[in-house]
């Protein structure tokens, strides 16, 4: 256990109890809400170009912060892969399992899984849903795909994954800044022409949410060497793990 | 009249009463992690509690497209610490800082 | 009246969610309960009217980060068989 004990601990204890009382106090003191933003938010819904609430404040009201939010995921993601370990890759890639059922299943859901990203990307625009729903949901595909082997581990990332990951932010920069050649600010899209504009943003945002998550994952691990049957790189991963113990 | 939001914000400043607490208890680089995610849950309950704690408020949808946003930006957050920790044991072979003043367990 | 025998049962089992999950002695427990933690988070969603942040939560708060840990965890305890700093060529 990697804990202490001894004052470290009682300081911690006192400070989170004066930490939580504290906090629930002012909160319970708070006055009454007054609905502030909310009226806006629905008087301009129609302009915005989406009937969705939360899309529109997103999209249209923050796009601002929408535009950093996937700058900061790309960053993140190449933060990730500069500290893989450099070199070659030496050590197989771990067998995936030999049951039929998860190759199965995973032919099965992978489908699934692209039928109800392209259904929240969609939906976004009138109900819950959206780019980061779509993204996040086919980043889970990818993360199956990898576990049960059909993707491989990469040592440096392709042409085509670069694009995915750059495309999202790109679009949006590109989109974001054309208002600025026709006189109008940043982000200001034209009221007719919102809805297109924002769903060929949603569009490429999840593109790229969907491809920064995956190799978020993927690029985590050192590259391997990949595998390919089932019982030869088994039976040297076993003899590591047999010499190990 | 009590809005079901309040009691959410009052889970939501306990779970960042005890993510406070796990942060600076525990050495294990991975379980600060943990215990940051914990925190970062705790803000957003209260960010979206906090508007709805009276009855009869409709939701605040500026306070869930911060969350949204909030909610991605952590788990690239802690993809990439993760990372880093991934780097630094591969590297020393240690899961805590190096300067730790911590003693160990 | 229903609904708030739900929330505060939601609460309350959230709050001792956590508190194992800091409490606990082992990581891979930690790790486990927190994406328990993270399947409760997407039912307060759910409560608090957020269906948006309910969706987000369960795809990238429970279930990337619950990998992306898993993924680290096994890494750090060497469940693939590989040593520590003296035996990695980097």
């Amino acid at each position: 256990m990697s804990t202490v004990y001894g004052p470290i601990r009682q300081i911690a204890a006192a400070l989170a109890w004066i930490l939580g009382i504290g906090l629930s106090a002012a909160i319970v003191a708070l006055s009454r809400p007054d609905l502030g933003l909310a009226e806006l938010v629905e008087a301009h819904l129609e302009e915005s170009g989406v009937r969705h609430p939360v899309t529109a404040v997103l999209l249209n009201y923050r796009g601002y912060d929408t535009l950093l939010e996937i700058a900061v995921l790309l960053s993140a993601v190449l933060g990730i892969l500069a500290f893989r370990p450099p070199g070659p890759a030496s050590i197989p890639d771990a067998a995936p399992d030999s049951s039929p059922v998860l190759a199965a299943l995973s032919r099965l859901i992978v489908p699934l899984i692209v039928l109800a990203a392209g259904y929240l990307l969609w939906a976004g625009a009138h109900r819950p849903g959206g780019a980061f729903q779509a993204g996040a949901v086919l980043a889970g595909g990818g993360v199956l795909l990898r576990l049960t082997g059909t993707i491989p581990s990469f040592e440096s990332p392709n042409a085509w994954l670069r694009v995915s990951l750059v495309v999202g932010l790109g679009v949006f920069l590109a989109v974001a800044a054309l208002p600025l050649f026709e006189g109008s600010r940043l982000l200001e899209y034209r009221t007719a022409e919102a809805a297109m504009v924002i769903l060929v943003v949603e569009s490429a945002l999840t593109v790229s949410i969907a491809a920064i998550l995956a190799t978020a994952f993927i690029g985590a691990a050192p590259p391997r060497i990949r595998c390919m049957s089932p019982s030869r790189p088994a039976h040297s991963a076993e003899g590591e793990r047999a010499g190990q113990s | 009249m009590i809005g079901g939001g309040l009691i959410y914000a009052m889970a939501g400043v306990v779970l960042f009463a005890l993510g406070f607490y796990g942060f600076i208890v525990h050495a294990h680089l991975v379980r600060r992690l943990i215990a940051f995610n914990i925190m970062g849950s705790g803000v957003f309950l209260v960010l979206v509690g906090l508007p709805q704690r009276v009855a009869g408020t409709p939701p605040d949808r500026v306070s869930e497209a911060l969350v949204l946003t909030g909610i991605v930006v952590a788990v690239s957050a802690t993809a990439f610490g993760l990372a880093l920790v991934r780097r630094l044991y591969d590297l020393t072979g240690e899961t805590r800082l190096p300067n730790d003043p911590r003693p160990e367990p | 009246m229903l609904g708030e025998i739900l929330d505060f049962s939601l609460a309350a089992i959230l709050i001792w969610i956590a508190w194992r999950t800091v409490a606990t002695p082992d990581l891979f427990n930690a790790v486990v309960l927190f994406i328990v933690f993270g399947l409760l988070m997407t039912l307060a969603w759910v409560r608090l009217h957020a269906p948006d942040i309910a969706l987000a939560e369960t795809a990238i708060g429970t279930g990337l980060t619950g990998a992306l840990m898993l993924d680290a965890v096994a890494h750090i305890t060497g469940i693939r068989g590989r040593r520590r700093a003296g035996r990695n060529p980097s």
